[in-house]
């Protein structure tokens, strides 16, 4: 049997966080009611005119420098003309043979820990159609067109990337950058970040890609995944059974886990591109691009780097440490408090407790990290007891989850339950005399020999001191004193 | 005696500030004049009355208080093009004849605030596309000077009222010479200015890189008198040049002497009728009098223009029109049984023969695999138009040639062969496709028509061409003509 390479190419479509659309005033809010923030240049009306927004322009500039990308010193805005009624003028005004940036490129992790660079072909600037409604109308259907017009950037990926979770690794990193570079609020049920996807298969070592389909409006993480892998089995099945893949574009539906046909090629339409006459070509010069360089944050790849080399954390940790800037935020806020208590060198410490405990917090009460119930100074306050051997990590979680739930310091928490740990040689010895002394049975067979006895004695010492006993003292403790 | 409809704009300008007839008293006799002449020429489609006389009204009480703008109270009639904030704006379509317009256009706002009183709507070619106004849903518009002929298009209708004396003054606009023709084939000054000169931002757009916005007058000042307040940049137009806007008006009067004229040897060859090309060249005559100085100049890729245009304005316009869909507003066909069929029928029934033609060719021009063929080679033509003007300007202050092959043709002779009804645009086309500014002045007329000299001026170059046409009126008294039956 034959065996199979998948290809795969995405079309992004980032909504930009600019206040109002990109060629009208109108406000680009989500949920409004509809028709409410359509004015008449998003109407489409007789007359009206188009005027480029430059913030829309800034952002993507943004983006462009953010990848590495060419900013072209003069692109053009093309009209792609079809009749839908969600599209007023019969066109969407977008970008065709010049887009704004060209040519960037995207760090990826795989899961064998090495790291892939996928190739952005181009992202350019549009606007996005308005939306038909077709329920509660009676049979007719409604038309909202408050998101006409609202700005897109879309970035083009090459076909790079060869199974369906480097596809996600590659759009969960553009994620992570539009919202670092704070030019999209990334909302995937709203709409602001959704993609499409190019899938093809090819047997291993054919150089010649085969025939692409379309995969329309993925809107999250887990649907593209499905869609892709359901696709990809579907392409060799199709072949296998000695059929051709017709070019196409189909759509995932996520009830059934499946694609199905939406058009093929020949029912494409003919889009006659061509430049608006309507618009002046956008001309970036190089102190615009400057000023905008400057305005660059520390970018995820850059930061992850940092936390790797001055912390010694692994790639991976790194990577989830830096998915978003909250959660770098975070990170830094925890170590910063453990530094003003001078507990410097935690920082695989924090970094577990971040990743571990606090994640797991979040997702179980599905908040954001900026609205955790616990804190960095606090969650540093934790670790602090745990650097001193106040407590153990095991007891920890267990004021932790204290933490969650009474909103109070570990210091009140550790001292309201008594959970200091016992660090105190003599009376970790009189309790090891105790239950030497209460189980002289044990005792008898571990000193002939059953050397797997020794977790008996220790999980007896952690029982009599509730946990408090210092696990490495107990320890080194119970050996003296087994071995008589 | 001298009636109010014998005076120029300039003249009827005086006269109101110096108090000897009232802004209330002009709109009504202009009225009756609409009312009495103009259901034979059909000239204009919308005539608003009530908003006339309170504006007129209002201007009488800002002239008496002496804080009017530079045109209050002066009569105006706007082509139907311009919308019109609560008044029928139609484009001379039945797609728009229920579309009320719920905003001004820019120049009609900027109008509006130098004080003008708008009379109505005129008459034009559906969505300016037409060289004889014979494509309007409302009917051919006659010409008074012979009601068989055609008055020209697209802007017919607004020439046919000026022409009359039911207004001094109306709006127009100059896709492909839609100011030009119609103001040679009536005997008026028609100014198309310079692309970018004047807001395009409420205007329904035809071919969006060739629309310019402009006026039909009885002389050169009345035009500069109106283009100083209609021109200038709008933020809402981001193909309007943001450029002072000179005084017009007190630049009319520089000498001639030194002008030196380029003759458009492209214009005096092929089908250039004896009788038009004589005139054009006594009226040559008077700018070598006034101590002009004339040279040929060839521009040996104008004679390309009406295919370049022919293919660059249809593109614009398939999907300028793509609007027009029977959604949000305008015509709407009756039962539509599936979206597919809405917009069949709507954009079937709405549009009229020529603006499909137009739609059709500009949809195949773009089409994959014709791109390149087509729009693209008509660009770089294009081009190369623009840099045979540019060299010619190097050489020549102003070009000279005629507007028009013929004068006015008779209603009906062309309209079954669109071939002939585009070569009419043959020699206003290139200024168009150049974005430069032209101007058409009456010279002379055979067999009781009107004749059009064009002049043609480098970017922006509007206060000369007003000087050069003010000049040559100062000198003649064509400009003065009416036609019989409407003195």
């Amino acid at each position: 049997m034959m065996s199979w390479e998948t290809v795969i190419g995405l079309e992004i479509h980032a909504q930009l966080a600019t206040r109002s659309k990109i060629f009208s005033s109108a406000a680009t809010a989500y949920g409004a009611a509809p028709n409410a923030q359509a004015n008449l240049v998003d109407l489409g009306y007789p007359g009206v005119l188009p005027v480029l927004n430059r913030e829309a322009v800034r952002m993507a500039v943004k983006f462009g420098l953010a990848i590495g990308a060419q900013i072209s010193p003069r692109s053009i805005f093309a009209r792609k003309n079809y009749f839908y009624p969600d599209l007023p003028k019969g066109y969407q005004i977008s970008q065709y043979e010049k887009p704004v940036v060209e040519k960037g490129k995207m760090q990826i992790l795989l899961e064998d820990g090495t790291i892939k660079v996928v190739g952005i072909t181009r992202a350019h600037l549009e606007e996005d159609a308005g939306k038909s409604l077709h329920e509660d109308f009676h049979g007719a259907s409604g038309i909202d067109l408050n998101r006409a017009g609202t700005p897109l950037l879309e970035i083009v990926s090459e076909p790079d990337m060869r199974s369906a979770k480097e596809a996600v690794a590659y759009l969960k990193k553009i994620h992570t950058l539009v919202r670092y570079l704070e030019i999209c609020d990334g909302n995937m049920q709203e709409g602001s970040f959704r993609c499409d996807a190019n899938v093809s298969v090819r047997p291993i070592g054919q150089e010649k890609f085969g025939t692409r389909c379309e995969i329309k409006n993925l809107n999250s993480f887990r649907y593209i995944e499905k869609a892709i892998n359901y696709e990809v089995a579907r392409q060799i099945e199709e072949i296998e059974a000695g059929r051709k893949i017709k070019q196409e574009t189909r759509l995932f539906d996520p009830d059934k886990g499946e694609t199905r046909s939406l058009r093929s090629k020949e029912e494409a339409n003919d889009y006659r591109y061509f430049p608006d006459p309507d618009l002046l070509p956008v001309v970036i010069e190089q102190d615009f691009i400057e000023s905008v360089r400057t305005t660059l944050p520390e970018l995820p790849d850059q930061k992850a780097a940092r936390y790797i080399e001055k912390f010694g954390l692994s790639a991976y940790d790194a990577g989830v440490l830096t998915a978003s800037r909250e959660m770098g935020d975070y990170y830094e806020g925890v170590l910063a408090a453990l530094k003003s208590q001078n507990l410097e060198g935690n920082e695989k410490l924090a970094a577990n407790w971040t990743m571990g405990e606090l994640s797991a917090a979040l997702n179980k009460d599905g908040v954001e990290v900026t609205e955790s119930k616990i804190d960095a100074a606090r969650l540093a306050g934790l670790l602090a007891r745990i650097a001193d051997e106040t407590i153990s990590g095991k007891i920890a979680k267990e004021v932790f989850e204290s933490m969650w739930a009474e909103g109070k310091d570990a210091d009140a928490i550790i001292e309201a339950k008594g959970l200091k740990q016992i660090t105190d040689t003599g009376a970790i010895e009189k309790t090891i005399d105790e239950v030497m002394a209460a189980n002289p049975k044990q005792l008898a067979d571990y000193r002939s020999g059953k050397d797997k006895l020794f977790g008996f004695f220790v999980g007896q010492v952690m029982k009599v001191t509730g946990g408090k006993a210092n696990p490495a003292q107990v320890n080194d403790l119970l050996k003296k004193k087994l071995a008589g | 005696m001298t009636e109010l409809h014998h005076l120029t704009l300039a003249e009827l300008n005086e006269g109101l500030r110096a108090r000897r007839f009232s802004s209330v008293e002009l709109t009504k006799h202009f009225l009756a004049r609409i009312e009495r002449l103009n259901p034979t020429l059909n000239a204009l489609i919308t005539v608003t009355t009530e908003q006339a006389l309170a504006a007129a009204q209002r201007a009488d009480e800002l002239l008496a208080s002496g804080e009017a703008g530079a045109l209050a109270g002066l009569p105006l009639i706007h082509k139907d093009i311009f919308c019109t904030d609560g008044v029928l704006t139609t484009c001379g379509s039945r797609m728009l004849a229920n579309f009320v317009a719920p905003y001004d256009a820019t120049i009609v706002e900027k109008l509006s605030q130098s004080g003008v009183v708008m009379l109505g709507k005129a008459n034009m070619d559906e969505f300016a596309m037409g060289s004889s106004n014979e494509t309007s849903y409302y009917g051919p518009v006659k010409n008074p000077w012979d009601l068989k002929k055609v008055p020209g298009g697209s802007s017919g209708g607004s020439a046919a009222a000026v022409a009359a004396r039911l207004a001094p003054v109306a709006t127009a606009t100059d896709t492909g010479g839609s100011i030009r023709q119609p103001a040679a084939l009536t005997g008026l000054t028609g100014l198309k200015p310079t692309y970018g000169r004047v807001s395009r931002y409420g205007m329904i757009a035809f071919a969006s890189s060739l629309d310019q916005a402009g006026t039909l007058t009885y002389t050169a000042k009345d035009a500069a008198l109106v283009l100083r307040d209609m021109a200038g940049f709008d933020p809402r137009d981001s193909t309007s040049v943001d450029m002072p806007v000179p005084d017009y008006v007190a630049a009319l009067d520089q000498p001639l002497q030194g002008l030196k004229i380029g003759l458009l040897k492209e214009f005096f060859e092929g089908g250039l009728e004896e009788s038009t090309g004589k005139l054009i060249r006594e009226a040559l005559q008077v700018y070598e009098r006034l101590g002009a100085q004339l040279i040929e100049v060839s521009l040996p890729n104008l004679p390309l223009s009406v295919p370049t245009y022919y293919v660059v304005a249809p593109a614009e316009c398939s999907s300028n029109l793509s609007r027009f869909d029977g959604v949000r507003f305008g015509y709407r066909c009756e039962n539509p049984k599936d979206l597919v069929d809405l917009y069949k029928r709507s954009r079937g029934e709405g549009f009229g023969a020529e603006v499909k033609r137009r739609i059709m060719t500009g949809t195949y021009v773009l089409s994959a695999g014709y791109y390149d063929a087509y729009y693209l080679r008509a660009q770089k033509v294009r081009r190369l138009i623009t840099d045979d003007f540019a060299r010619a300007f190097q050489q020549v202050d102003v070009l000279m040639g005629p507007t028009s092959p013929t004068p006015a043709f008779d209603i009906g002779a062309k309209v079954d062969d669109p071939i002939t009804m585009y070569l009419n645009d043959i020699y206003t086309i290139g200024a168009n496709l150049a974005g430069l500014p032209a101007l058409s002045i009456p010279c002379g007329s055979v067999g009781g028509l009107p004749v059009g000299l064009q002049i043609i001026g480098p970017h922006f170059a509007e206060a000369k061409l007003l000087n050069v046409a003010h000049g040559y009126q100062n000198e003649t008294l064509w400009h003065r003509d009416i036609p019989k039956g409407y003195e």
